[in-house]
């Protein structure tokens, strides 16, 4: 099947067919970091632009670093809400990237819907690299790229998503994808912090972490984001480690060759261990490397389909 | 002032009981005659063959923003909306800033309303001053300035003391006290309503407790001080269900609903499209059924629009900054004809009841009624012709109408306004 969408705002809307395509890129494109010469012509000529509104190392490399092994020009702009400070709005902001002539705009922003509303915009590509509490679409590729990586298959694996579910993108994200490629998911969290009716997206709801983790094959492991201020419904981080974090006797009592996962950066001592985030069942810097071959496959894929239907479609 | 005829319209009027093919003539403002076949000599006839005649529209929950926010809307704007929309009574809700809640203020709102108004403005005062829920305003001095209601809207009165000393005051004054039903204790910084929406959206959620548990006190402190109360702006089962039972027990208790909550559900925020973000919610699928069962039941006695202008800029921004409400005096009676004449749910005489002759008798108006000697606001309707919702035919100063792209039924061809033809506008 061709890429047909000029953006990539999420995983739910998006058919197998299309995770399947990203993923099979990606594999592709995951040998040009093993060369010496880690560059690809694919994106020779293109611009993109990274404008994240909400701190953010990780990701914002991952895809300064993909776009670059793509021949792309990269243009960072870290605005911190500074550009609404300053009265302009997002969609302003948008256009503005647009007369540039950028071919693609990559963005964080904390309120849901942003990229959605940015895309409708704008006639370039936008791709999602996390918008509020709703989806972080790479991130969930990334993580179930990995996991294909590691088990050759997706559809019938038991994953657990563990931690904060209520203000999690990557939890919504790797809930629409795993479920759609086949996958059965468990969340598992306080119940403060399950966000209602979540079943209905896909998955399974646990409170009690041995049983989240009895019968996975993998278990991706959510940053507490403590710095956020949530109020009564977040635990005490001690509390929490004691009733949820992933140490070395839980996984004793998992499959043996669970897959532990983390998003990153990691609370160690709060969400898992030491010895399980460098323990041999941690894929949390594969999963890195693989942010790389996903985000370039992400970043070609959305400029082809941008070459096809490249009108505003607002 | 010249006589009109409106000719062969099919006339339906709950106050009299009467839905049948008739003539009414119009004299000096008022209604002077309903006949078959009515000849006098007019100095204007209005076929109104094949239409449906209605009392002009009493929407009972209207921000028209001035003084203080002309760039969303004016009185002058707003009341023509109103007219576009079959409208021709509104009653202005106080939350203007400064809020309605003096002698003061009053006086200068109705000045704007005497020098601009194209339909007939009433007015409502504040419970608490500037709405802040602290202390009660003068209520006896407003009822005297001529407020047909009190109430915070926008904001509930969090104080069960103050609420219930409100609630005193208006029994003693015979004052309506319009309920605005929100714990925000509740709804926090809720956008959308709570629940698959809120998680799927990553959005916060408005809990339907956070509206039914405040409806429930409002109707037990009604209760205790035997004042009368309506609820406004009803969008979940469990408030129609409470208000049913309040109803049965003898509690002076009225209520309206919005054409939103009848004819949209959650689904419809799923591309966070800030037009559907308005206070409450868009609730579930079977919200929306139990809506409309109320409005079979009478369980809910009127639709009101809650037309709640807002600019673009105040819109067209990330969905969680969105001012919250959307305009409606323009599509009200056209959304009810579509999702209640249509499908059959309500009958004509019904929708007349619903949109004038009970607001009407709620508010304590002299309108809603095409009585011989009533005043001549009038609406009539093409019930079947369809039009298209668009920016372009929307006549209020802001455009945040929830229903553009729509189609609706039912197309109003004229809105007589105290015996005159108000609408269209270039007779």
């Amino acid at each position: 099947m061709a890429w047909t969408k000029k953006d990539l705002l999420g995983l739910e809307e998006l058919s197998r067919e299309e995770i399947e395509l990203i993923l099979s890129t990606a594999e592709s494109f995951k040998e040009v970091s093993t060369r010496e010469i880690k560059k690809v012509p694919a994106l020779r000529g293109k611009t993109v632009v990274n404008l994240f509104y909400e701190p953010s190392t990780r990701t914002r490399v991952s895809f300064e670093v993909a776009a670059k092994r793509l021949s792309a020009d990269v243009i960072n702009i870290a605005t911190e809400t500074s550009s609404v400070k300053k009265g302009e709005t997002l969609i302003d902001t948008g256009k503005n990237i647009e007369a540039l002539k950028a071919d693609i705009i990559v963005m964080r922003h904390n309120y849901s819907g942003a990229a959605l509303m940015l895309a409708r915009h704008l006639g370039i590509s936008v791709v999602n690299a996390g918008d509020g509490w709703h989806e972080h679409p790479t991130q969930a590729l990334l993580d179930i790229f990995t996991l294909k990586e590691k088990l050759g298959r997706i559809e019938g694996l038991n994953v657990s998503i563990v931690g904060d579910i209520a203000h999690s993108r990557v939890a919504r994200s790797n809930i629409w994808g795993l479920s759609k490629l086949g996958a059965n998911v468990t969340v598992c969290a306080p119940a403060l912090l399950v966000p209602p009716e979540i079943e209905k997206m896909g998955c399974r709801v646990s409170d009690n972490i041995d049983d989240a983790l009895k019968n996975a094959d993998a278990v991706n492991v959510l940053r507490m984001q403590f710095e956020r201020d949530e109020g009564a419904a977040f635990p005490q981080q001690l509390e929490y480690f004691k009733n949820f974090g992933i140490t070395r006797e839980r996984l004793l009592k998992a499959k043996k060759d669970i897959i532990v996962m983390h998003p990153g950066p990691i609370n160690r001592g709060i969400e898992m261990s030491s010895d399980v985030a460098d323990g041999a069942n941690s894929v949390i810097l594969e999963q890195v490397t693989n942010g790389i071959a996903v985000r370039m496959a992400v970043l070609f894929l959305v400029s082809q389909g941008h070459d096809q239907n490249g009108q505003n479609n607002s | 002032m010249g006589k009109i005829i409106v000719k062969n319209g099919r006339v339906i009027d709950p106050a009299n009981k009467v839905d049948e093919v008739l003539d009414i003539l119009i004299e000096d403002g008022k209604i002077s005659k309903l006949a078959k076949n009515i000849k006098n000599g007019a100095e204007e006839t209005i076929d109104a063959a094949g239409k449906i005649v209605l009392s002009g529209l009493v929407d009972m929950h209207v921000h028209l923003r001035e003084p203080g926010r002309e760039d969303k809307e004016t009185i002058a704007s707003g009341t023509r909306a109103a007219l576009k929309g079959g409208v021709t009574s509104v009653l202005v809700m106080p939350n203007n800033n400064p809020a309605i809640d003096s002698a003061q203020m009053i006086k200068s709102v109705k000045e704007i309303i005497q020098k601009t108004a194209c339909a007939n403005v009433f007015i409502s005062g504040a419970i608490t001053k500037a709405r802040k829920g602290e202390e009660l305003t003068d209520i006896a001095q407003l009822k005297k300035d001529g407020v047909l209601a009190i109430t915070d809207d926008g904001s509930s009165v969090d104080s069960d003391e103050l609420m219930l000393k409100a609630l005193m005051q208006a029994k003693k004054e015979k004052l309506l006290v319009i309920c605005h039903s929100e714990d925000k204790t509740l709804s926090a910084k809720g956008v959308v309503n709570l629940g698959f929406t809120s998680t799927r959206l990553g959005l916060r959620g408005i809990s339907k407790e956070s509206e039914y548990k405040r409806i429930s006190r409002d109707i037990d402190l009604a209760k205790k001080t035997d004042a009368v109360i309506h609820i406004a702006h009803v969008s979940c089962k469990e408030s129609v269900d409470l208000i049913a039972r309040a109803k049965k027990s003898g509690v002076k208790v009225t209520c309206e609903t919005a054409p939103h909550y009848f004819a949209l559900n959650e689904e419809t925020v799923l591309g966070y499209d800030t037009n559907m973000k308005m206070n409450p919610p868009l609730r579930g699928k079977e919200d929306m059924e139990a809506i409309r069962q109320g409005l079979k039941s009478s369980v809910i006695d009127a639709i009101a629009s809650d037309h709640a202008p807002h600019t673009e800029n105040e819109k067209d921004i990330e969905f969680e900054r969105a001012e919250f409400g959307i305009i409606g005096l323009e599509t009200e009676l056209a959304v009810a004809i579509t999702e209640l004449v249509s499908t059959g749910l309500l009958d004509w005489k019904a929708l007349a009841e619903k949109t004038s002759f009970n607001p009407a008798k709620i508010l304590g108006i002299n309108k809603g009624t095409l009585s011989v000697g009533a005043d001549a606001d009038i609406v009539i309707v093409d019930p079947d012709k369809e039009w298209l919702v668009e920016r372009s035919n929307l006549v209020s100063k802001s455009k945040n109408s929830a229903f553009l792209g729509r189609r609706l039924k039912g197309v109003v061809e004229y809105t007589l306004c105290a015996g005159k033809v108000a609408y269209p506008w270039n007779l």
